[in-house]
C-alpha cells in the first residue's frame, strides 16, 4: 500500500561560485543531469519539470528541455524571490501527490557572479517639476531619503528588531555567527568560499550595512541545483540501491506573509517564517528536538539569528542564548548551515533553495565525507525571499 | 499685500506640512490597520474604507541600521530606522545624528523633523521628513 509520500530519488548542486565559462542554462543542465544520473533515471520519466531563474527572462524550464531532453512535458517556470527554488521542489510535490504523474524533475538556477547589490532601483527623472508618482505619491526615490530599501539595510534591521524586543545583541554578537559559518564552509568542497574568517577579520571588513559587514552578506555567485522526486508508489517499483538511497520528504510547506502591524515598514520575515515551521513539524509528526541538522536562510547574518527563534530551534526569544550556547555549530546539540550558509557557501539566488535541500539528503544518506554529521536522521531546510514567501521542507533518512 | 510664500510639495503624500509638519496615515474603518500608501482594500481584513489618521510626532527607534554601501545616486553613509510613534511604525531616516553606532541606539527618543529637498523649475519646494533626537 503506498502512503502518498513524495521521496527525493536523485540531487545535486554544481559547484557554487564564478562560473565564467558557463551559462545560465549550461548551469541548470548541469545539474539537472547529474541529478538524473544520481536517481540513475533519465528524462524519459519524468512527468514535470518546474524550474526557476530569477534573474532572467522567463522560459529557463523549455530551455533547458532543448539541452536535455525536449519529451513534451508540463514545464512550470517559477519566480519567488528567494524562494524560487523551493517552490520549484515543490511544486512537483504538488503534481505527484495529485497524481498527475510519479517522478518529476525541479531545478534552480542563477548566474550572480558580480551581481552587487540587491534590492533597489533608480526611477527616471522625466519631468523638471516635482510629480508625485505611485502609492506613496512620490517626488523622489524613497530610497535612501526615507530609510533603506536595499537588502542588506533591510536585514540589518530585521536582526536590530529581535535586539529591541529582547536584547542582547551587538555587532560581535553578528560577527561570530558569520565566523560559524565561514568556518563551516571549510569542508564544503562546492562552497563558493571555504577560507576561515576571523572574528576580527569580520568585524573590520567594509561595512555594507552595520552591524553587516561585507562576509556576514550572502555571497553574490553562479551556481545550480536539481532534484528528481518520485511518488511512494513508483520508488517501490526500483532498484534496492536507489530505494535505499531515497530520501523522504517529511514535510513541504510554503508560506507567504500574513498582515502583521508595521509589514509595511519592515518586512516581517518572522511570521511567515514560524507559520511554515509549525505546519511542517505537523505534517512530518516531528519536533524541533529532533532535527539532526538545519540549513537555514542566512542572507545576512541578522538573519540567521531571528530564524533560530522562529525555526523554534530555541525558546521564543532565546535566539541570542542559543547562539551563545555553541548549539548551532557543527559539533552543537543542534548544527545549522554546516554548508557554510548563503554567507560562505554563496547563494545563486534560484538555486538555493534546492541546494540547501541537497545539502541535508547529502547527510541523511551519509555521503557528506568530512563535513558528515554522524546518524543524521532527519534535517530541515528554509529559505525565505522577501516579498516575501517562506519554504520549508523536513527531510527524513529511509528506515 | 505680502511676498508671495512659495509652493512647497511634500516629499510623499503621507507627509503633511501644515499646520505642522506631521504624518498622516491611512487607516481602515473596520480593523484599524494603518498604511501609509493607498490600498485598493484592507491586507488585514479585506474591508474597503479607509480614514486618514495623524500620526504622533514624536517616537522611539525600534529598529535601525546604517547604510554605509548603497545603490548608485544614494549618498552615504546614513541612518534608517524604524520608528514606533505610539504604536504605529514609521520608515524613516534618521537626522541631526551622526551616522556611528555609537551615536544610535535601540529605544531612543526621537521626534519627526522636516527639511528642504530643492526647487523644481517652477520654484516648488520640496520638502522631506526624517527623526531627530528628542533631548
Amino acid at each position: 500500500m503506498a502512503s502518498g509520500d513524495v521521496w527525493i530519488l536523485g540531487i545535486k548542486m554544481t559547484k557554487f561560485g564564478k562560473r565564467p565559462d558557463d551559462d545560465t542554462v549550461g548551469l541548470a543542465a548541469e545539474a539537472a543531469l547529474a541529478a538524473l544520473d544520481d536517481g540513475g533515471v533519465t528524462m524519459q520519466d519524468m512527468g514535470v519539470l518546474a524550474a526557476g531563474n530569477l534573474m532572467g527572462r522567463g522560459g529557463i524550464g523549455q530551455a533547458l528541455q532543448k539541452q536535455i531532453g525536449q519529451t513534451g512535458i508540463p514545464v512550470y517556470n517559477v519566480a519567488n524571490a528567494c524562494a524560487t527554488g523551493a517552490t520549484a521542489l515543490r511544486t512537483v510535490v504538488m503534481a505527484i501527490k495529485a497524481g498527475e504523474c510519479d517522478m518529476g524533475l525541479a531545478v534552480g538556477v542563477e548566474k550572480l557572479a558580480g551581481a552587487g547589490l540587491l534590492g533597489a532601483s533608480g526611477r527616471k527623472k522625466d519631468s523638471d517639476t516635482w510629480q508625485p508618482q505611485g502609492r506613496q505619491g512620490a517626488i523622489m526615490d524613497l530610497d535612501g531619503r526615507v530609510g533603506t530599501e536595499n537588502m542588506p539595510g533591510t536585514f540589518a534591521q530585521v536582526g536590530m528588531e529581535y535586539g529591541h524586543r529582547y536584547g542582547g545583541v551587538d555587532f560581535e554578537l553578528f560577527a561570530r555567527i558569520s565566523e560559524k559559518n565561514h568556518k563551516h564552509s571549510t569542508l564544503n568542497p562546492l562552497a563558493a568560499y571555504s577560507k576561515a574568517m576571523s572574528l576580527e577579520q569580520i568585524m573590520n571588513d567594509v561595512m555594507i550595512a552595520y552591524p553587516n559587514t561585507r562576509p556576514m552578506c550572502s555571497a553574490n555567485c553562479d551556481g545550480a541545483a536539481a532534484a528528481v522526486l518520485v511518488s511512494d508508489a513508483k520508488l517501490k517499483t526500483l532498484d534496492p540501491d536507489q530505494r535505499r538511497r531515497a530520501v523522504k520528504i517529511a514535510a513541504s510547506v510554503l508560506t507567504t506573509d500574513p498582515y502583521e502591524p508595521g509589514c509595511q515598514v519592515l518586512p516581517d520575515v518572522n511570521t511567515l517564517t514560524r507559520n511554515a515551521a509549525k505546519q511542517a513539524y505537523d505534517q512530518a509528526g516531528v519536533s524541533p528536538d529532533d532535527l539532526d541538522l538545519v540549513e537555514l536562510h542566512d542572507c545576512f547574518a541578522t538573519a540567521e539569528l531571528v530564524h533560530y527563534d522562529n525555526l523554534m530551534l530555541c525558546p521564543e526569544g532565546g535566539a541570542v542564548d542559543f547562539f551563545k550556547s555553541g548549539a548551532p555549530w557543527r559539533d552543537g546539540r543542534m548544527p545549522v548551515n554546516v554548508s557554510g550558509g548563503l554567507q560562505s557557501k554563496g547563494h545563486p539566488i534560484a538555486a538555493t533553495g534546492i541546494a540547501n535541500v541537497w545539502e541535508v539528503c547529502h547527510h541523511l544518506r551519509g555521503e557528506a565525507g568530512d563535513r558528515q554529521i554522524e546518524g543524521a536522521k532527519v534535517g530541515l531546510a528554509h529559505v525565505i525571499g522577501l516579498g516575501s514567501a517562506c519554504g520549508v521542507h523536513i527531510l527524513e533518512k529511509a528506515a | 499685500m505680502g511676498t508671495a510664500v512659495a509652493a512647497r510639495v511634500p516629499l510623499v503624500d503621507y507627509l503633511v506640512l501644515e499646520p505642522e509638519p506631521h504624518l498622516v496615515a491611512q487607516e481602515c474603518t473596520s480593523c484599524g490597520a494603518r498604511f501609509f500608501d493607498h490600498r485598493v482594500a484592507c491586507a488585514n481584513c479585506f474591508a474597503r474604507e479607509f480614514r486618514p489618521v495623524d500620526i504622533a510626532t514624536t517616537g522611539e527607534v525600534a529598529s535601525f541600521t546604517i547604510v554605509t554601501f548603497a545603490a548608485p545616486g544614494v549618498p552615504v553613509p546614513f541612518v534608517a530606522a524604524v520608528v514606533d510613534c505610539d504604536g504605529t511604525w514609521v520608515r524613516a531616516n534618521l537626522v541631526d545624528v551622526e551616522a556611528d553606532p555609537s551615536k544610535v541606539w535601540l529605544g531612543m527618543k526621537v521626534k519627526l523633523s522636516t527639511f528642504p529637498l530643492g526647487t523644481d523649475s517652477e520654484g516648488t519646494e520640496a520638502v522631506g521628513f526624517g527623526f531627530a533626537p528628542a533631548e
